[in-house]
């Protein structure tokens, strides 16, 4: 079995892709591509009656494949089906970083399968808490219920929203610019923020439609979203190339982190940089933009 | 004997002055005389050369046992002459006769019966594939195949080593005296490279068209002065096999990651400026090359002075937009390339030897800066086997890989690490089809590797930022996605010989033993 | 066909009972895949193997099978790999997926880690 580092709450997830799980052909070597995370997905992708050769796939998959740094997460089957206790026994014992909650609505279905994980992690002596969770809110109800849903659970890093099925629920099809999702990823953000997890946004399905993608990502990166669920390997380097911070504003933020430090020694908590008031609430924004510049590759500083 | 890439090749095959492989360009500035065929007089003029049927054009030209027929490849899936002509001379009872081809492949599946049934007693290919493959790997074949690259090809003809009684042509057009063109019929194949050799080297050159086009049919690929008998039939071949509609790029995010890491390392050495040239396969990464150069010439406001090679639509788009100096083509890979060349200015036709030849005066090869080419497998010394499955059986091509490989500056290989259970970058490849000392660099999924003989390009990545690894490390990754093989199991008897290009042996093919579990 | 009267009794993990009552198939023909038939035979293991990479890997893909049969502890029935070219990751799970769909119990109790390893 390949040891897996223990997973970290908050760590970089600008790119999560979704990977059938059926597919040996995909799933042995998903990270070559350089997503942040892979998605492997028990879901949508896997007819019905193929759910349980799929979670012997992945079952060897998770434990016979080395994938590094790259965070590996795993969509299970909604609450409503007789899938999804199974999944997340799965996921336990395989050691999955972390679990993804379809159509999840309510802080109780978090709390549904925070349980069922407890109880796989006892099963199975994986450390109690080990495994993540995150949240897919696919439906009106799902978004309503945002905060209560973000503040579950210590487990749960984040929520994503699923276009797919709340544009369904909504009657509305995919518009450019992307009004119809506006209220729901605002409100989506807003919680999240509010709770302090991560926020990621759905998936872009048109693969021929390269500026209708790369617009959406502009946009997420200006809403403040935290990464993007992918469908195929080659919308990743688009991704981290505008999630990129500028050269500009890695330079104030090497600037406020050195700055902090020196000031630190000192015993000074409030100083300026370039005329701006600046405290230690300036720190985490500052590293955030480090490690995003690292993560690009184009960081050429030594903090 | 063992050769300079370490393989055993049998005394008994070293008659005759013939060397095993000792390194690139060995035979560099060595004097040879050129052999020259046998050839009748047309002195007294004549109204045609039209021939009734294969039969008769056969019997006109002598045809009898124990000779040697050659083939050209340019209809590929699509080929029908082979099979015509062999099934003509089967039924008038030939026998002992010897095949030699630019290239063979599924079309030509008929001919595994006549090589079991000891009529067809040698072989001589840049390809072999599908039952011809399998019958010559179970050793139903009286002599050893012999495959030789492109250039190594008309190497051997010139120098008399392959004596081609009759050489066959399957012209797309041809008039009544043999004047012969790859389009402008119904069943185009575009250049007619390969032919153009045979045809100035064989004692008799028998055309086979189905587009009679009036005399002349000027300019020629085969001219009518080395033509001896023309033949009508329905059809040369199945059009649609011929070429496939224009050669769709790769959407494989794999390939397109492998073809952006070919363009990135072309990028980072100083052979990447305004006049380069250029040669790619036509494999999903090696032609999505193409996309990512684009790109880079643009922003660095540079062109390519030409390309060869083999040739496809996006290349021939390059040139139609103003990217490329001029494209030389040998061998046209899809219609986009078939109806472009003739018609396109700048889009020229060659012959093997000017394109690859290494005992003429300056292959087209010589002269280039890049090639991107595939592979079956490579191994840590970088040998490359385009021709022998992990199973051990024939079904490849060495095709133009060796020549391009020894002649470039910078001859990258782009392959997935693995496919499927087979590991791509091995410990020994099962047949030595190009010699590690021609490869430079190795672009995988899983990393890029630079032969340590190129420490120049190892400097100019590093100074680009380009990470890469060695060789070893790509294997040992292989290995452990797919676990170290088992060695496979051969009998003594030689079934094929792989020819270097300069006509050294580099390696021998043998008979393969059924598998056993014990 | 008759059915196993041993039926649902909840498995501890490591510890299977596992009757082979019919036949039962996993996987697929597709490039890297397996696909992996079992049969309740009278008894041993009858073995079948068709492999794109049978050369070089015949003797591994067979020690696979067999060790997985044998954790799961089946020692009778008729199995037939027709394999593509799969890692031995995937060859297990094909090769598990069609033993527990044989004893009709391949959907949930799964003794992951256990006999499935």
């Amino acid at each position: 079995m390949i040891p897996r580092p223990k997973p970290e709450r908050f760590r970089l997830r600008r790119t999560m892709m979704f990977m059938n799980a059926q597919k040996p052909g995909l799933i042995k070597d998903a990270y070559i591509y350089g997503a942040d995370s892979i998605m492997l997905d028990l879901e949508d992708a896997v007819a019905e009656n193929q759910k349980d050769a799929a979670r012997f796939s992945l079952y060897h998959a998770l434990t016979t494949i080395d994938y590094g740094d790259t965070e590996v997460i795993v969509r299970i089957n909604g609450l409503d089906t007789p899938h999804w206790r199974e999944d997340i026994r799965v996921c336990v014992a395989g050691g999955a970083d972390g679990i993804r909650i379809a159509k999840c609505e309510s802080a109780q279905d978090v709390k549904t399968v925070e349980a069922a994980t407890l109880a796989a992690e006892k099963e199975f002596g994986v450390e109690e808490g080990r495994t993540l969770l995150m949240a897919a809110l696919e439906s009106p109800k799902g978004i309503l219920n945002a905060y209560e849903i973000c503040t579950a659970s210590d487990r749960l890093f984040g929520v994503a929203i699923s276009g797919g099925d709340y544009r369904k629920c909504m009657q509305v099809g995919v518009v450019p610019g992307g009004i119809e999702m506006l209220a729901a990823r605002g409100q989506m953000l807003i919680a999240a923020r509010a709770a302090g997890v991560q926020c990621f946004d759905t998936v872009f399905t048109n693969l021929d439609d390269a500026e209708g993608f790369e617009a959406e990502v502009r946009q997420n990166k200006e809403m403040g979203f935290d990464g993007k669920s992918l469908i195929n390997p080659k919308q990743i380097p688009v991704v981290h190339r505008i999630f990129a911070p500028t050269q500009k504003e890695i330079a104030a933020a090497e600037k406020i982190v050195r700055a902090m430090r020196e000031n630190a020694e000192k015993g000074v908590g409030v100083f300026t940089v370039d005329g701006k008031m600046i405290d230690v609430a300036f720190l985490p924004g500052a590293e955030r933009t480090i490690k995003l510049a690292k993560a690009s590759g184009i960081y050429e500083g030594d903090l | 004997m063992k050769n300079a890439v370490g393989r055993e090749i049998p005394d008994y095959l070293l008659t005759g002055g013939r060397e095993v492989y000792q390194g690139k360009n060995h035979m560099d500035g060595r004097e040879f005389t050129k052999a020259a065929p046998t050839v009748k007089r047309y002195e007294a003029p004549r109204e045609t050369k039209l021939a009734s049927s294969i039969r008769e054009a056969l019997e006109q030209c002598g045809a009898k046992s124990g000779m040697t027929f050659s083939f050209h490849h340019h209809l590929r899936d699509g080929d029908y002459v082979m099979n015509l002509v062999m099934a003509e001379a089967v039924a008038m009872g030939l026998t002992d006769l010897t095949i030699a081809a630019s290239s063979t492949g599924a079309a030509h599946d008929p001919i595994a019966q006549y090589i079991k049934d000891g009529i067809v007693v040698g072989l001589q290919t840049s390809g072999i594939r599908g039952k011809m493959g399998e019958v010559v790997s179970q050793g139903y074949l009286k002599t050893p195949a012999i495959l030789r690259s492109h250039g190594g090809r008309p190497r051997a003809i010139e120098a008399g080593e392959v004596h081609i009684d009759i050489a066959f042509v399957a012209a797309p057009t041809a008039d009544k005296m043999g004047n012969c063109k790859g389009w402008g019929g119904k069943s185009d194949c575009g250049s007619m490279g390969y032919a153009m050799t045979d045809a100035k080297y064989a004692d008799k050159v028998v055309v086979i068209t189905d587009c009679l086009v009036d005399y002349p049919n000027m300019p020629a690929s085969v001219e009518a002065i080395d033509v001896d008998a023309v033949v009508v039939v329905d059809e040369i071949g199945n059009p649609k096999k011929i070429a496939s509609a224009a050669a769709r790029m790769t959407q494989n995010p794999r390939d397109l990651m492998m073809a952006e890491d070919c363009a990135r390392v072309m990028e980072a050495t100083p052979y990447f400026k305004d006049g380069f040239s250029f040669q790619t396969g036509v494999g999903g990464p090696s032609l999505a090359v193409n996309r990512f150069l684009e790109n880079r010439m643009v922003e660095k406001g540079i062109k390519m002075g030409f390309a060869i090679g083999g040739i496809t639509t996006p290349m021939v788009e390059l040139l139609k937009k103003g990217l490329v100096g001029k494209v030389i083509d040998v061998q046209d890979f899809d219609l986009g390339a078939v109806e472009s060349i003739g018609r396109t200015p700048g889009h020229c036709e060659m012959s093997a030897s000017q394109y690859a030849n290494p005992a003429n005066k300056g292959a087209f090869v010589n002269q280039l800066d890049f090639v991107i080419l595939a592979a079956l497998e490579v191994d840590t010394d970088f040998n490359v086997n385009v021709l022998t499955g992990s199973d051990g059986v024939l079904r490849g091509a060495p095709g133009g890989h060796p020549d391009t490989a020894a002649g470039s500056k910078c001859c990258i290989i782009v392959t997935p690490l693995v496919r499927g259970r087979m590991a791509t970058v091995c410990e020994k490849v099962v047949t030595v089809t190009t010699p590690g000392d021609c490869v430079d660099v190795v672009v995988t999924d899983y990393g890029i590797a630079v032969n340590p003989l190129r420490q120049d390009i190892i400097g100019w990545l590093d100074a680009a930022g380009i990470k890469h690894v060695t060789i070893e490390s790509l294997k040992e990754k292989a290995y452990s996605m797919v676990g170290r093989p088992e060695e496979l199991q051969w009998e003594d008897k030689v079934v094929a010989v792989m020819e270097a290009r300069d006509g050294t042996i580099l390696d021998v093919v043998r008979q393969i033993k059924p598998y056993s579990f014990d | 066909m008759g059915t196993s009267t041993k039926g649902k009794k909840r498995r501890k993990k490591g510890c299977v009972e596992m009757k082979l009552t019919k036949p039962a198939v996993a996987g697929t023909l597709e490039s890297s895949d397996a696909q992996v038939t079992v049969e309740p035979g009278p008894e041993g293991i009858e073995l079948s193997i068709q492999s794109s990479v049978l050369n070089q890997y015949g003797k591994q893909i067979r020690a696979t099978v067999l060790e997985t049969l044998e954790r799961l502890e089946i020692t009778a029935a008729k199995v037939a790999v027709v394999d593509k070219g799969a890692l031995d990751c995937t060859l297990k799970a094909r090769v598990e997926c069609a033993v527990f769909r044989g004893c009709g119990q391949s959907d949930s109790n799964i003794p992951w880690g256990g006999a499935v390893k």
